[in-house]
């Protein structure tokens, strides 16, 4: 019983950030429809871009954070400036393809910058966990998911409240009224993307200093990812979180009562049986992006 | 101009072990094996129009069983070869009748998922596949009394195992079966409403595929004498999908034409760039592939040939 609450907060933080990658990616699916296979790399850019600043400038673990969704945005906006934007209108598989051709780079570009060896990032926090009754939680583990939880709440505010929302909204139901209406979709495309490779590049920030950074590290991530966006349903913000949840504390259990070695196995099996029984997702509804 | 563009390529191919060093001819055989796992997926991504990205698990499936039979119970090659095939293509047969309502991203991603649950069995089925360690002192092939040890005997086994699934891709695309899938990918409903069933020939597609990819991981597995869960590394997967996108997919030249020159262009730049280097260029390229010569090199060729005059009418033909 203990070691099943045990298992259950330590879910909740993987799965905290799972979320994050998550709806990053089913923003970008669902309004772009665009297969961001990338996506991990974009986790990778923020575990590196923390480690950079944490272990050489030294500065406040949350202005590291800060600082990977900045430069994960701006990539992903110059990707979607420079590559996505000139192949809209071509079929989904073409720009899968790109999006391919863009991990490879991406991840070989890191592997060059920063050598092969996985690289610890240092945190300021006290590695003595806090002990609540039977379960035990790192203080580093507690800021990863109350922060990712901010995050969270931050993008859903952004989709439902602003302005700019409310166009991803109408572009996401109807692309071309929404243009009639005077959306400017190219903005809007970049937005999106940007939105959501900053997200990454959060969650990236946030699970690197649990665990180590290393080139491949986005690989697993996006295959989380897209299980999060399966299991939700596509453009479903409230969907990428429970899903995102659920996969976390799946994985623990996984991990924790059938074999460690399997542990990556929980998201891939997943991915085949939902798309098998409820190919658009567990908590799905005809409408979708709220 | 079309005789002599048919047999000198084969002329070439049949007289290569006499005119090329050992290293050469190595590179002559790693270029027929991805030939062979090329055209596997150009069966799928290029005629059925289904990307597959978890084509390493065939190719893997393919090279464990071949090695395990042949180390463990002492089969020899032959048999080896075929139960590595009819299990590649059993798994082929599972993935496409799990996947036959799915397409697009949603089948890329059944793909992939079950390329990775095989990988985490290799690496954690231990008594089995001996875990990251991998089988050692695979035997080479014997035909007869002959030990296919040598390198230019294994090319030649390499090079009859191409020309076969060459063989087998042309028949079928030339046949209704072939009809169908491009019928599938062009439109399907439409394809349906006139009576193909899509799912009798996605599964074909896919079984066909497999063996094909399985025998690609059997010569792999009985030429490399070792097999590790690095079989089925994502990176197999996607040579064989770059191979396929720039040589012209749904064409049957183009996967052996990029097979080859995306075995041969890296082995030429090892000297002067690292690994990652090469990946990262290999990366670029299909970017840039994509945005310049979407169609890939055999059809730009052969549309430039046909474009051009004088050229015989039978040219004019989009080319097989």
């Amino acid at each position: 019983m203990d070691q099943l609450l045990q298992h259950l907060v330590n879910g909740l933080v993987l799965g905290g950030t799972y979320a994050l990658l998550g709806i990053g990616l089913t923003l970008i699916f669902g309004l772009m429809n665009v297969v961001n296979f990338a996506h991990g790399e974009f986790y990778t850019l923020g575990a590196y871009v923390a480690f950079a600043a944490l272990g050489w400038a030294g500065v406040d673990f949350f202005v590291a954070v800060l600082a990977a969704i900045a430069a994960g945005a701006a990539l992903g906006w110059v990707c979607e400036v420079t590559l996505l934007r000139p192949l809209r209108g071509e079929s989904i598989d073409t720009t899968m393809l790109v999006m391919i051709g863009v991990w490879i780079v991406m991840q070989n570009a890191e592997l060059l910058a920063w050598g092969g060896v996985a690289k610890s990032i240092p945190h300021p926090f006290p590695t003595a966990p806090l002990v609540l009754g039977p379960v035990a939680i790192a203080p580093l583990r507690l800021f990863v998911l109350v922060l990712a939880a901010a995050l969270i709440a931050a993008s859903w505010l952004l989709i439902q409240k602003t302005k700019l929302g409310r166009a991803m909204r109408a572009t996401f139901q109807d692309r071309d009224t929404a243009a009639l209406m005077g959306v400017g979709i190219g903005r809007i495309h970049a937005a999106t993307f940007a939105l959501g490779s900053g997200l990454a590049a959060a969650a990236g920030a946030l699970l690197g200093p649990v665990f180590l950074a290393y080139p491949s590290m986005g690989d697993l991530a996006s295959l989380k990812a897209f299980c999060v966006v399966i299991l939700g349903g596509l453009g479903n913000l409230p969907g990428a979180t429970l899903g995102g949840l659920l996969l976390g504390i799946a994985e623990e259990f996984g991990a924790g009562y059938i074999s460690s070695g399997y542990r990556d196995a929980v998201g891939f099996v997943i991915i085949i049986l939902v798309l098998l029984f409820r190919p658009s997702g567990l908590f799905a509804r005809q409408e979708r992006i709220a | 101009m079309t005789r002599i563009g048919r047999w000198l390529p084969a002329l070439v191919a049949l007289t290569l072990p006499l005119w090329l060093s050992t290293y050469h001819l190595h590179v002559a055989i790693m270029a027929g094996i991805f030939g062979v796992l090329a055209l596997s997926l150009n069966l799928l991504l290029g005629y059925t129009g289904q990307l597959s990205l978890g084509h390493a698990a065939f190719f893997g499936i393919g090279a464990y069983t071949s090695a395990l039979l042949t180390l463990r119970l002492e089969w020899s090659f032959w048999p080896a070869l075929a139960a590595a095939m009819a299990l590649a293509g059993a798994a082929g047969w599972f993935v496409g009748r799990l996947s036959l309502k799915l397409r697009g991203a949603y089948f890329v991603l059944v793909t992939i998922s079950f390329a990775g649950v095989i990988s985490l069995v290799s690496v954690n089925w231990i008594e089995l596949t001996n875990g990251p360690l991998g089988l050692p002192g695979v035997p080479a092939p014997e035909l007869g009394p002959w030990s296919l040890r040598t390198k230019s005997a294994y090319y030649y086994l390499v090079l009859a195992a191409v020309a076969l699934c060459y063989a087998v891709c042309r028949r079928l695309v030339n046949s209704r079966i072939g009809r169908a899938f491009v019928a599938l990918r062009e439109n399907e409903p439409l394809a349906e409403s006139v009576g193909v069933e899509v799912t009798h020939y996605l599964v074909v597609a896919a079984v066909v595929s497999a063996a094909m990819a399985g025998l690609g991981g059997s010569l792999y597995a009985h030429y490399t004498r070792f097999v590790s869960p690095e079989v089925f590394l994502f990176t197999y997967t996607v040579t064989m999908v770059i191979m396929v996108v720039a040589g012209g997919k749904g064409t049957l030249a183009g996967p052996l034409v990029g097979a080859v020159l995306f075995t041969v262009l890296p082995e030429t730049l090892r000297a002067v760039a690292s690994w990652q280097w090469q990946m990262l260029a290999y990366g670029l390229l299909l970017v840039l592939l994509l945005f310049f010569l979407p169609r890939g090199i055999v059809p730009q060729i052969s549309a430039y040939i046909a474009g051009r005059p004088r050229s015989d009418p039978g040219a004019r033909a989009p080319s097989p």
